[in-house]
């Protein structure tokens, strides 16, 4: 199966050859599997130059997409997104590998389970976590097209198959009151099956950013309770759920990747499994929140 | 700040150590590069007083078989190299392994640590790559370094021309402008290395040693 990496790459190759508009800008991470073309640019490692670059680009005319590992292309750069892309309204397309722990051997500088609150914070911003390499070639696609400040965040992490119908989508549907639990991206997969034999409403989002409030109330129908399971730090979207349901009493359980150091490094399996991510601690999440199912 | 009281074992014991560090292929040249230099550091040149700073902490399979070859961390805990409990991952931490004394693998963060911490008068070496000097913090460290007199300051620059673009007329010519004593030797000469890493007493500038490996 390719990779959301891999897939990446290629489209980003194919674009490069077929949409004048679209440029690359790397820093050390990814050169090689881009290749040689008169518009991609490598400036070496100099992230914070990589995004100034690609403001400039912006500024005359192209699609500039920039993309490295993500503590470094969110994390590091981070007021030149602020700044050079957001203040002066210049739009590009940041495509980060590595997600949370998929580095986990390389200790904490390569892990960033910050980068979707990090970028979240700052205006205008569209922010896709796909959970599949099918829908990110479907999301980068629409990204180039557009003008606009777009945040990709691959993952190795990956769900069995695509969801198709936009960034939220409602895959199944409780009895009139049932909790709904939100999917993030690839934590889909290890949902599904914690989720399995429980009367629950499970939905699906990609597309973090704008936040779905309309989709969510909906779909929460007469229901008080949402599970949120999100990839990166826990409660990045808690505040967006507020807003959603803020005329309706309602119970909020956020799980993701707590707000602390986390001294291991191991595989990115061990770290889920340690976040309470995979789909015993989320089943045992749900039947401390819930009741046992 | 990190040295064992007793030498436990020699270079020539070092690669039966770096072999016990798999996992980490994708560094292995990186590693390899930095190899002579941490060892005439650690058993040469510094004393207990003074503190190594490792900004280059990718591939740290050397600095980690030199440590362990001075007795600072264990040589069994080579074997656990990047496991979930392990001390030692791909990039050191310092709130896990005994001797390393920041937390690297992030490029471009060390030497900034090290003015500070060499503004104290304490003797810091701080080792850098040639690639990672790409990062426009490093020159930010530089700079100042250079414009206070920070003598107490050494900076090892381990060039296996990895820099993407260069740095044509030198890496040591760089410093130089920014008022810093440079000068290259061969980073596989032990003699030549514990030469130019030795303090003088009488420094008014802060030092740049650039150690030439081969060519990446």
């Amino acid at each position: 199966m390719t990779t959301m990496r891999e897939r990446f790459y290629a489209v980003a190759r194919e674009a490069l050859d077929e949409n004048e508009r679209v440029a690359v800008v790397t820093a050390q991470i990814g050169t090689d599997s881009i290749g040689d073309h008169p518009r991609h640019f490598d400036v070496g490692i100099r992230e914070q130059l990589m995004i100034g670059v690609a403001a400039g680009l912006a500024l005359e005319g192209y699609r500039p997409v920039a993309h490295s590992y993500t503590p470094f292309l969110v994390e590091r750069p981070w007021e030149f997104l602020k700044l050079d892309l957001g203040h002066n309204d210049l739009g590009a397309v940041l495509v980060s590998t590595g997600a949370s722990y998929d580095a986990a051997r390389s200790g904490r500088t390569h892990q960033a389970p910050e980068d979707i609150a990090l970028v979240a914070a700052l205006p205008g911003w569209t922010i896709h976590v796909p959970g599949h390499a099918e829908e990110l070639e479907t999301l980068f696609r629409r990204s180039l097209s557009g003008d606009d400040r777009v945040y990709i965040r691959l993952s190795d992490e990956e769900n069995h198959a695509r969801v198709d119908g936009g960034g939220f989508t409602v895959l199944r549907h409780g009895s009139p009151g049932a909790p709904l639990v939100v999917a993030v991206g690839p934590t889909l997969r290890p949902v599904l099956e914690a989720t399995a034999a429980r009367d629950l409403g499970v939905a699906y989002l990609a597309t973090v950013r704008p936040f779905p409030h309309d989709g969510v109330r909906e779909a929460l129908a007469d229901g008080t309770d949402v599970v949120l399971v999100e990839p990166y730090q826990a409660g990045t979207s808690a505040a967006e759920i507020s807003v959603a349901l803020r005329d309706r009493p309602h119970r909020l359980l956020a799980l993701g990747v707590p707000n602390a150091e986390f001294r291991h490094y191991g595989s990115g399996e061990e770290h889920r499994a340690a976040h309470g991510l995979d789909a015993a601690g989320i089943a045992r999440s749900l039947d401390g929140f819930l009741g046992a199912g | 700040m990190c040295m064992a009281t007793t030498t436990t074992l020699g270079y020539d014991d070092l690669p039966a150590l770096l072999t016990r560090l798999t996992g980490d292929e994708k560094h292995d040249r990186s590693s390899f590069s930095t190899l002579d230099v941490l060892w005439v550091l650690y058993d040469r040149v510094l004393r207990d007083e003074d503190r190594f700073l490792l900004s280059k902490g990718h591939g740290p399979a050397a600095f980690y078989a030199v440590l362990a070859a001075k007795g600072i961390i264990p040589v069994d805990a080579l074997d656990g190299f990047g496991a979930f409990d392990s001390p030692l991952g791909y990039h050191p931490d310092r709130n896990l392994a005994p001797g390393v004394e920041i937390s690297s693998g992030s490029l471009g963060h060390g030497l900034g640590v090290a003015v500070g911490a060499a503004l104290t008068g304490r003797r810091i070496f701080c080792l850098v790559g040639d690639a990672e000097l790409d990062e426009g913090s490093n020159w930010e460290a530089v700079q100042y370094a250079g414009r206070v007199g920070l003598a107490s300051l050494t900076a090892i620059v381990v060039d296996n021309d990895s820099s993407e673009h260069g740095w044509p007329d030198g890496i040591e010519r760089r410093f130089m402008l920014e008022g810093w004593s440079a000068q290259r030797v061969d980073g596989r000469d032990h003699d030549a290395l514990e030469a130019a890493l030795t303090p003088v007493s009488n420094a008014t500038r802060p030092r740049c040693v650039v150690a030439e490996v081969e060519t990446r």
